[in-house]
């Protein structure tokens, strides 16, 4: 389950979240940023470089408590 | 368009035309995709740049030229302020004109361009990379060649997909955010770097002049500070404090990868130039003029290798690279975890004694001086790069 979410209309589409993230998750085009779901391991790296904090990690998510017990 | 090109150069940033041009110019045919739109923009880039290194690249030209630089200004935490006089010179550049300039003498000796071109994936057969698949206006293309170099920049998706492993460890990655800012107060020759816990920790902050009050106001911190407080927070504070009457024409983020060059910067049929190899300065976050350098060394042994039929001669990139600059980087690294490590006190300390030296004679060398009389761990690295 994807925790980590981008903030677009934070979002400058500078790229130091996909140089940082090790599963290679996050595609950016000129101003589309996406993160694939099935690659991302919501290691948080991505979230603690970006500089200007468009990116955050979601604590609370519906279905997250199932999601939990299931890893 | 062909369906095959000698070289295919993935970005137009200055690592990535200046490949394409070194590259054309030995005869063999290149093609550049660039992602964006327009090249030279949006600008990640702190714009600073030393003259003598830059000038074995290209012609200083008026038209990219933002302001001349001849002073560094050191602000230790306690606002101790130390001039040096920087004879060798640099500028700020313009990098919305200067990398269209670059790609478009890349263009000049053949080499062909297209923008909003995203590469999305390589073509490989029995392990040698072979070509790229790009999008291009929401349509999938493919073209073939004999060598992808790779200038994909800070995010280095390219080299992965060919097995280098090109991603950066978060605490190597310095978070930076900057604003060009108008009608400030500021020397036009000097560049000005902050230093402290409180100001930028793990890395620094810059004032560079763009000339008519005008500035590059920036900083960078590595990802194990972001995780506490992002770079933006701390340059909102220094603005205030220091320039509540700024008005912003710019802010942009970005990210300076800051470790050492990658182990491995070719593979076959490939290679890496740029932020994507990791050519930066690890110490002062520099890389216009060494993604330069490795993007002229990789296009003239690219253009070599096909001339000679010879496809493993681009494995010789590696070594000419390190020889060339790599070596010395390893040193800077060095010297940037030691002075990263230095408390603000000491900061203060070697701020306070510098100042006592007479200011004519206040050089790099007489600073490097200074530094190695406080902070002796620093003496074999300093003696290394003289060597070098």
């Amino acid at each position: 389950m994807l925790l980590i979410e981008i903030l677009p209309d934070k979002c400058d589409f500078c790229g130091c979240c996909v140089g940082v993230c090790p599963e290679d998750a996050i595609e950016l085009k000129e101003a589309t940023i996406k993160i694939a779901e099935e690659l991302c391991t919501n290691c948080s790296k991505c979230v603690w470089c970006c500089p200007i904090e468009a990116l955050k990690f979601n604590k609370n998510v519906p279905g997250k408590e199932t999601y939990e017990k299931r890893i | 368009m062909k369906k095959e090109y000698d070289v295919v150069v993935a970005g137009a940033g200055p690592a990535g035309s200046i490949a394409a041009k070194y590259a054309a110019e030995k005869g063999v045919s290149v093609l550049i995709l660039e992602k964006d739109r327009d090249i030279g923009c949006p600008v990640r880039c702190a714009e600073a740049v030393g003259k003598k290194s830059l000038e074995e690249f290209i012609t200083p030209d008026k038209k990219w030229i933002s302001s001349e630089i001849n002073k560094f200004a050191l602000i230790a935490p306690d606002t101790s302020e130390v001039i040096i006089n920087f004879a060798i010179g640099g500028y700020v550049i313009n990098r919305k004109i200067f990398d269209y300039e670059l790609a478009r003498q890349a263009s000049e000796v053949g080499a062909k361009i297209l923008t909003r071109a995203y590469v999305n994936g390589l073509l490989t057969e029995g392990g040698q990379v072979t070509g790229v698949k790009y999008q291009y206006r929401g349509e999938q293309f493919e073209v073939k060649s004999k060598i992808v170099i790779a200038a994909d920049g800070v995010e280095s998706r390219v080299g992965r997909w060919a097995g280098l492993k090109t991603y950066t460890d978060f605490r190597d990655m310095e978070c930076c955010t900057q604003l060009t800012v108008s009608n400030i107060k500021v020397n036009a020759d000097t560049c000005r770097f902050y230093f402290g816990r409180d100001i930028a920790p793990y890395g620094y902050l810059w004032v560079f002049p763009k000339g008519n009050s005008m500035a590059n106001i920036g900083l960078g911190i590595n990802g194990m500070v972001g995780k506490k407080r992002p770079a933006l927070s701390y340059l909102n504070e220094f603005m205030e404090k220091h320039y509540p009457e700024a008005s912003v024409l710019t802010s942009i983020a970005g990210g300076v990868p800051c470790p050492v060059t990658l182990d491995k910067i070719s593979a076959p049929g490939i290679m890496l130039v740029g932020d994507a190899a990791r050519q930066v300065n690890p110490l002062s976050g520099g890389g216009i003029v060494s993604g330069m350098r490795g993007g002229s060394i990789a296009g003239r042994i690219a253009g070599e290798s096909i001339l000679s039929k010879k496809p493993e001669h681009i494995l010789s990139y590696d070594r000419q690279w390190h020889e060339s600059t790599g070596k010395k980087h390893e040193i800077y690294n060095r010297i940037k975890e030691t002075i990263y490590k230095l408390t603000d006190e000491k900061y203060n300390t070697l701020a306070r004694s510098f100042l006592k030296v007479s200011e004519e004679k206040r050089t790099l060398g007489s600073l490097i001086k200074t530094a190695l009389i406080h902070q002796p761990s620093l003496l074999l690295d300093a003696a290394k790069i003289l060597i070098y």
